[in-house]
């Protein structure tokens, strides 16, 4: 093509008109930030001690949620399935699973298979029951190994809801109604939900150190996908929740959600079948955040909030007061998973920054909401929420309506470059820039974590830009 | 060299020894300890269903068609028709390296899906699949045709994308492509590689027109390279220099337009044999476009290809051709000189696709590397043909390798490099072993081609002889 054609072309696609025409369609879906139901249902189960994901479905599929968590973590990721081909499709996956438990069982020998489905199971109607069923009864699945199973389809919900699914089932399975009593121990449970900055998952288990408080993750990964490298492969590295404590869990003081979002199942059945008390905080992203999760700790762990807390939060704010010029005034465009967007917008706010655009490819009305609501509370009138939209969409509003900075995983990269403006890099999935998941959002550690990024990105291209005169030593 | 296979079967042996005696018997028959003197493709037994419930490398069909042969094409949009999966998990992920503006020129960058939800699949989605096409024909009015990647519930639901497909061509002008590559069918990624060979063949070939007086005898197509980190473009060079010219390259940095044109070429060089040897046989049939097998791994492998594709043509072309080897041998031998004497003896396990694990043997023996093993995720019974006669004896071939044998394998090989894909990396890494990923160069790349050499030795030397491995086990333990 002539270059001059293409420009006029590249031009248009920057214009209002042709982000009303991006606006109006329906049926295609052009670079989402959304994954599958299964892919959340693995990394849940990554989390459990001696568990292998299994995985009811062609290995297309389960190839992909290894690439994928791999790339992210940059650490091994176990999953088998149960590799299904066409016979499977016609006659159905039963045989195929059976044999799939005996040779999971013979070479991984783990104390729990985590059973999800993917679309095809799903589409020809595989009952996970009655195969886990008939798999007890004809001896291919061993009574002592536990066998959680979910639905996770991949044309319904998003990877959220397929990790609260398998959460609800191991959950479920493993706590016994009749086990359920009145006598709560100290223990505070801790779901942090589809999660993949393994830091988040360290800082609320070293604040709730520092309480003294007795704890238990409910889906800790935070070991099993960032373990310590001495020369041996550990197919199920230590560090991951135990199944003795899950199975008490319903009996701990009570469970802190730490996101809104990728919980909705598992809290219902916590508190519905089990009469738990569950306490649903926003994901503990910026000082307000973090305060409310500190005060859901104190309360339920009967201890004041200490002193050494206390100290890491003046730090915090005076990290933030420190910079807040550099984002003060600021427009942001933001996108991922809700609760990290709600408690990315959250800080936003409370830096002097403006979350310009909000946009969640996986979000509900309740999300928007959320968003909306913070908004208000910080009469700022400049700011727009989008649920169901893609990085396409996102990319006709930096287009038209420009903003400073993008903050979001790694694909929003190219929507960034064609704006011209930096992008940090946060979320699921992160594959271009390294340890990133490894630092904290949460947190007072999470808010300097933040603020570093973010202005320091400033800095570097207040630095690459200025000319001569400008260009000074003191910033 | 005396070979001790015995020693290398009762390994494998003692590797096969925990399955139960069903999972053993099927997988023993796709392990083979390298015998020149045999037939190659007795080695193993390959192309078959995978054991359920283990960690078996393969992907599916889609990932073949969508993933491999078709995603390069960049100025047709690839539709990944289902649910949203895939077409997340396959975006960007294999490196295939597109030059021209996003958006305009190449839609190589982009995740384009039909996202199904329940309702799809209840109501079937070929409305929404006509809806879809409507709209990208309007938001990328320069795309050349659209590639529509059936995921498996559109197989499973019965919607007719065939009749899409021909109502939306034909209002819109361009080709519409429909791809049966569910990934339920077949054993691995090998029969989607297959499918799209197939819609290529059927939707494609000879759709285009050339002005017969710009034809030269030289014109080339290269089929089977994916540009992985710009491999194409280090190999093109060569060819160029060699005096060719090259027509297409499929497909990586590649064009519907340029493929339509393919069958006005005088050979095709083929360098992945498995991903597309269907559409090389095609045009050998139907146009009678004689086609060669090349491997531009390593200056040895380079050198013998050169010198195999220049006998097709006239002298003039062999002269340049020769003057090519010698212009580059001084610099070759200057990257062996520099890294060989690092890498001398390192013993090496490879385990890749389906051209790889035997094309990549020669540029490790260039750097006096060793390789001990190799295997295939989905090779068929022609790959393990041309596989035996580029490894020592007593080599261990595998099919379809999975995780546990792999690991297994390497704790009693002690290998001092695995090579082989994201799933593996994290594993051997763990080992303290050195790894490079060899589907996507590890973000790094070309690894074709005389430029290519230079950047492969490089980076397995970096690989091998990072002095963090040093670092695994600590004082005090020392």
């Amino acid at each position: 093509m002539e270059k001059e054609e293409v420009k006029k072309i590249k031009d248009w696609m920057n214009t209002e008109e042709y982000k009303e025409k991006n606006f109006n369609r329906k049926a295609i879906v052009i670079n989402p930030a959304r994954a599958c139901q299964p892919l959340g249902a693995v990394l849940c189960a990554a989390g459990f001690e001696n568990t292998m994901p299994f995985v009811h479905g062609s290995h297309g599929c389960v190839a992909y949620y290894r690439n994928n968590l791999s790339r992210h973590f940059r650490e091994p990721l176990a999953a088998v399935c149960t590799s299904l081909t066409e016979d499977g499709a016609v006659f159905g996956g039963q045989a195929n699973a059976f044999e799939g438990f005996k040779n999971a069982l013979t070479l991984y020998k783990p104390k729990m298979l985590a059973i999800s489905t993917t679309c095809m199971t799903e589409v020809i109607g595989d009952d996970l029951g009655s195969i886990v069923g008939g798999a007890r009864e004809k001896g291919y699945l061993p009574e002592d190994i536990l066998a959680p199973y979910a639905n996770t389809p991949s044309f319904a919900g998003s990877h959220l809801e397929g990790y609260d699914s398998m959460l609800n089932a191991i959950i479920e399975t493993l706590c016994k109604k009749s086990d359920a009593n009145e006598n709560k121990s100290d223990t505070i449970n801790i779901i942090p939900g589809f999660d993949t900055t393994t830091g988040n998952i360290n800082e609320i288990k070293r604040i709730l150190k520092i309480f003294g408080a007795s704890y238990l993750v409910l889906a800790d990964y935070s070991n099993t996908l960032d373990y310590p490298l001495n020369g041996e492969y550990k197919l199920y590295p230590k560090g991951a929740t135990k199944l003795e404590d899950v199975k008490k869990c319903m009996n701990n003081r009570a469970t802190i959600v730490l996101q809104r979002f990728s919980a909705k199942k598992t809290a219902a059945t916590l508190s519905k079948k089990f009469n738990h008390e569950v306490r649903i905080v926003k994901s503990p992203i910026g000082i307000n955040y973090t305060d409310e999760f500190l005060m859901a700790v104190s309360e339920l762990s009967g201890k004041e909030i200490p002193g050494e807390i206390e100290d890491e939060r003046g730090r915090a704010i005076d990290s933030m007061t420190d910079a807040q010029q550099y984002i003060h005034g600021k427009k942001f465009a933001i996108f991922g998973d809700p609760d990290m967007l709600v408690g990315l917008t959250s800080y936003l706010l409370e830096m002097g920054g403006i979350p310009k655009y909000v946009l969640c490819s996986n979000g509900t009305e309740e999300f928007k909401k959320e968003i909306e609501d913070l908004f208000a509370s910080y009469s700022e009138g400049e700011g727009e929420v989008y649920i169901n939209k893609d990085l396409w969409h996102l990319r006709s509003l930096i287009m038209t309506g420009p903003v400073d900075m993008l903050m979001g995983p790694s694909h929003g990269k190219f929507a960034a470059r064609d704006a011209k403006i930096p992008h940090i890099r946060i979320g699921y999935p992160i594959f271009d820039r390294v340890n990133i998941h490894r630092y904290p959002l949460y947190g007072y550690s999470g808010v300097i974590n933040l603020t570093t990024w973010i202005v320091n990105k400033f800095m570097d291209i207040l630095d690459d830009e200025s000319d001569d005169a400008h260009f000074e030593l003191m910033r | 060299m005396a070979v001790d296979f015995k020693e290398n079967e009762d390994l494998v042996e003692e590797v096969l020894s925990v399955y139960s005696e069903k999972a053993k018997k099927n997988r023993k028959v796709h392990f083979g300890i390298n015998d020149k003197e045999n037939c190659g493709s007795c080695v193993t037994k390959s192309n078959m269903k995978s054991l359920p419930g283990v960690m078996t490398p393969r992907g599916c069909a889609y990932a073949g068609s969508k993933g491999v042969v078709w995603g390069p094409v960049k100025d047709v949009i690839n539709i990944s028709h289902g649910p949203i999966g895939c077409g997340m998990y396959s975006w960007g992920t294999r490196r295939n390296l597109a030059n021209g503006e996003i958006g305009v020129e190449s839609f190589v960058p982009f995740q384009f899906t039909t996202d199904f939800r329940e309702r799809d699949i209840v109501f079937g989605g070929d409305k929404k699949l006509e809806q879809a096409i409507k709209e990208l024909h309007e938001l990328f009015p320069t795309a050349k045709g659209m590639v529509v990647e059936s995921e498996c519930p559109i197989g499973l639901i019965g919607d007719d994308i065939e009749a899409v497909a021909k109502k939306t061509s034909d209002e819109f002008g361009i080709p519409v492509i429909p791809v049966r590559c569910e990934g339920f069918r077949g054993v691995s990624q090998s029969l989607g590689h297959h499918i799209a060979n197939d819609s290529i063949r059927d939707f494609v070939v000879g759709k285009g027109e050339v002005d017969d007086s710009k034809k030269t005898p030289y014109d080339v197509a290269i089929l089977g390279d994916y540009n992985i980190g710009g491999d194409v473009w280090a190999s093109m060079k060569i060819f160029e220099e060699m005096g060719l010219n090259v027509v297409t390259h499929w497909s990586g940095d590649g064009s519907i337009e340029e493929m339509k044109i393919t069958h006005k070429v005088s050979y095709n060089l083929l360098h992945c044999y498995r991903s597309m040897n269907y559409i090389a046989r095609h045009f050998e049939e139907a146009y009678g476009i004689p086609w060669v097998e090349y491997n531009f791994f390593g200056p040895t492998k380079i050198k013998e290809s050169i010198r195999n594709i220049a006998k097709l043509f006239d002298e003039n072309i062999q002269e340049k051709s020769e003057k090519v080897i010698k212009a580059y041998e001084p610099k070759m031998q200057e990257v062996i000189d520099k890294y060989r004497p690092r890498l001398e003896g390192k013993k090496v396990m490879i385990l890749v696709g389906g051209l790889r694990p035997r094309h990549i043997v020669g540029a490790y023996e260039d750097l006096g590397m060793k390789v001990v093993s190799t295997a295939y995720e989905f090779a068929h019974s022609d790959d393990y043909e041309r596989t035996t006669k580029e490894l020592e004896d007593g080599t261990i071939i595998t099919d379809d390798l999975n995780e546990y044998e792999f690991v297994e394998l390497a704790k009693k090989l002690k290998p001092d490099l695995v090579a082989s894909g994201i799933k593996e990396k994290y594993i051997f890494q763990k080992m303290g072993i050195p790894f490079r990923q060899m589907h996507s160069w590890d973000y790094s790349g070309p690894y074709h081609g005389y430029d290519g050499f230079e950047i492969f030795a490089r980076d397995m030397d970096l690989a091998v002889n990072s002095p963090s491995w040093k670092l695994v086990k600590p004082l005090w333990k020392k």
